[in-house]
């Protein structure tokens, strides 16, 4: 046996799948249908700007969470306890109902981890035939995540937050988020760890017409962790899914979304930002699937790289032919601090619908120089001017997230890396 | 206040100023006026020092210390200011928290107490009050979305707030209505005072009737060609640059 992650998911499998939930025949298949697909290379499209090379190598096998974690260390990657929120903890991708805090919740919903659910969605392992090895191989491995259902005409007022720690091996997380006709909700998941070890998740949302999820995603990770991740968003007409993703963490770290618009009147807005240093490799893939007419998509990410971090961005963009009057845009801005730093790219609008107004755009830039000028003509420091700047650049786009709690989180997490690189700078 | 001895500058290796000599002291406001082209903003931005004008013969003594050796953030603390003429948009920083962040560093470097936020807010309040302006632009993220005659009152602003010794105003009449440099002259003179100085770099004659300096100095190819007194600048309205040995602008 050659110890590699692939190998050791393959090798792994019969002797785990006793011990995992659900449907064991969707789980063979889905392993069937990893084997076959393999570990993805830069040669197929979706992987262009990324190697797994390195998450293969690292020998990573299906954790065992065995992990000890302790309150005080949940404690502090909690959200401020002074605003109300309900809290869902989960080590190495297995749920921890004694670390969480789910509170009350409103008549109806249903939020909590599904090894402690009374039943499971009969398709909660069903798989597209065109799904893509990292969630066919969470498909035959996930053993636990969260499940949200927010009923028909249900607000819930406070968020939901998801914090996932990585310890040890691979995690395979699987939530699914499902909003009724009407239903509003807010959820966060954040995502860190220390040591090497492997997050793979897949969330999978249903919003019904008129719902609204607001979707918001802290990835920091530590520096040697390795993190994959699906989501997949199906909205109904007059649905709103807006999702804002902030990547800090991990060696190399990819986050998918496939957003598909099935209604009227839907509304996908996506949002995100992403700060890389030393040899971080961050990659953002969307696609934005417009297959109803009168929908609007927004997408807007932005980057700081630094030294020689490598970053991805893929931007995918589908008119269906019937989706007549759609609204797209995008937009994929980067500062870059280094010159060894480096962004890889890439909007793809496919239209096959004539009466359409859709637009894109890409820039990469260093900090402005006369910005950066004015700054110290008035007594800012050279660091501490572009570290103005930097946060700047970032802050535009978090300081519209509605949220105060995940704001301040949000804005505290791009203060600590803006903090750290400044330490390097000055230590250098 | 500040001696400016022989001053010769280079930009890209091609050099502007060609021996400056000017002397300013504390109190005094002197106008630089000259045609475009003739080195004004260059001197600007080489008192303030920024990246790219290369000081190769002379000196700038700024209370005495030598001003070319500091960081342009040095020269700010040690209390030299630049009125911008073209004020920098800065999309995100609100000028409050970048006023602030300002005022503290020349505030830690003078050896006074820096102020917190309710101190601060206070204090630019005062300024705002004798400037009779209001507090709506400083919320705002810096100069985004200001008229022209907004970014000239924030630059005067600052110098309030930030209270230096001295003041280099480039072109600050420029891109302004009557109105809009009314306003501006009205708080430029409500800041003139015994231990700040003002070098009020101009096109025109205009701002001048206004703002009425002590002294005129011509600029003309790197050079000053003439200095006089504040007549100097109603002699060059009636007859040009060209009549006083100035290329025509």
């Amino acid at each position: 046996m050659s110890a590699t992650t692939h190998a050791l998911h393959l090798d792994r499998f019969e002797a785990a799948k006793a011990g995992l939930p659900g449907d064991a025949r969707a789980r063979a298949d889905a392993l069937a249908r990893y084997a076959k697909l393999g570990v993805p290379t830069p040669k197929l499209e979706a992987w262009h700007f990324t190697s797994l090379k390195p998450l293969d190598e690292a020998a990573l096998a299906p954790s065992d969470a065995k992990v000890a974690v302790t309150a005080a260390t949940v404690a502090g990657h909690a959200l401020s306890t002074s605003h109300a929120h309900h809290q869902l903890v989960f080590v190495d991708g297995h749920f921890r109902a004694d670390l969480s805090r789910i509170g009350t919740l409103p008549k109806g919903v249903v939020l909590t981890g599904w090894s402690a659910a009374k039943s499971l969605p009969k398709d909660f392992l069903a798989e597209a035939a065109d799904a893509g090895a990292m969630r066919v191989l969470n498909a035959a491995y996930a053993a636990d995540g969260a499940i949200l259902e927010v009923p028909a005409g249900v607000a819930l007022a406070a968020p939901v937050h998801l914090m996932f720690l990585g310890a040890s091996g691979a995690a395979h997380a699987r939530n699914r988020i499902t909003m009724g006709e009407g239903a509003s909700a807010t959820v966060l998941e954040t995502y860190v760890g220390t040591g090497r070890y492997w997050t793979n998740a897949v969330t999978d949302i249903s919003i019904a017409a008129g719902a609204m999820l607001k979707h918001l995603k802290l990835q920091t990770e530590g520096g040697e962790a390795f993190h994959t991740a699906a989501t997949a968003a199906h909205v109904a007409a007059k649905g709103v899914y807006d999702s804002f993703v902030l990547s800090i963490g991990g060696k190399l770290a990819r986050n998918e979304i496939d957003a598909v618009l099935k209604g009227e009147g839907g509304r996908v807005k996506l949002e995100g930002a992403y700060l890389a240093r030393a040899r971080q490799h961050i990659d953002n893939t969307t696609i934005i699937d417009h297959a109803a007419a009168h929908c609007d998509s927004e997408e807007r990410y932005r980057g700081v790289l630094d030294d020689h971090a490598y970053a991805a961005f893929q931007g995918r963009i589908v008119v269906r032919p019937d989706a007549q009057k759609t609204n797209a845009h995008q937009l994929n801005e980067n500062l870059l601090l280094s010159d060894r730093a480096e962004i890889g790219s890439k909007p793809e609008l496919e239209i096959h619908a004539d009466d359409v107004k859709c637009g894109h755009g890409a820039t990469a830039g260093e900090i402005d120089e006369q910005a950066l000028f004015y700054l110290r003509a008035r007594g800012i420091g050279l660091e501490q001017a572009r570290g103005m700047l930097i946060e700047a650049f970032v802050s535009e786009l978090i300081d519209a997230i509605a949220d105060e709690a995940i704001r301040d989180r949000f804005t505290a997490s791009v203060g600590g890396w803006l903090y750290d690189a400044q330490g390097a700078r000055r230590a250098a | 206040m500040l001696e400016i001895k022989n001053l010769h500058v280079e930009v890209d290796g091609k050099e502007i100023l060609h021996g400056i000599d000017l002397s300013l002291a504390a109190g005094e406001v002197h106008a630089v006026m000259g045609p475009n082209g003739s080195g004004k903003s260059t001197l600007a931005y080489v008192l303030a020092g920024r990246d790219g004008y290369a000081v190769t013969k002379g000196e700038i003594l700024f209370q005495g210390k030598d001003l070319a050796a500091m960081s342009p953030e040095e020269r700010a603390r040690e209390g030299v200011f630049l009125g911008f003429q073209y004020p920098v948009e800065i999309p995100g920083v609100s000028g409050l928290s970048f006023l602030k962040a300002a005022v503290n560093e020349v505030r830690k470097h003078r050896g006074i107490k820096e102020l917190d936020a309710m101190e601060f807010l206070k204090f630019v309040r005062a300024k705002l009050k004798m400037l009779e302006m209001g507090d709506d632009l400083l919320k705002r993220p810096i100069n985004v979305g200001f008229s022209g005659g907004e970014k000239k009152r924030v630059e005067v602003l600052q110098m309030a707030v930030l209270e230096p010794r001295l003041a280099i105003m480039d072109e600050t009449d420029s891109g302004l209505d009557i109105d809009a440099l009314k306003i501006v002259s009205s708080g430029i003179n409500a800041l003139r005072g015994l231990d700040r100085s003002m070098l009020v770099i101009t096109h025109y004659q205009r701002l001048l009737g206004y703002v009425v300096p002590d002294k005129v100095h011509i600029l003309s190819g790197g050079r000053i060609v003439r200095s006089g007194g504040k007549e100097l600048a109603l002699e060059l309205e009636e007859k040009g640059y060209a009549v006083l040995g100035a290329d025509a602008a």
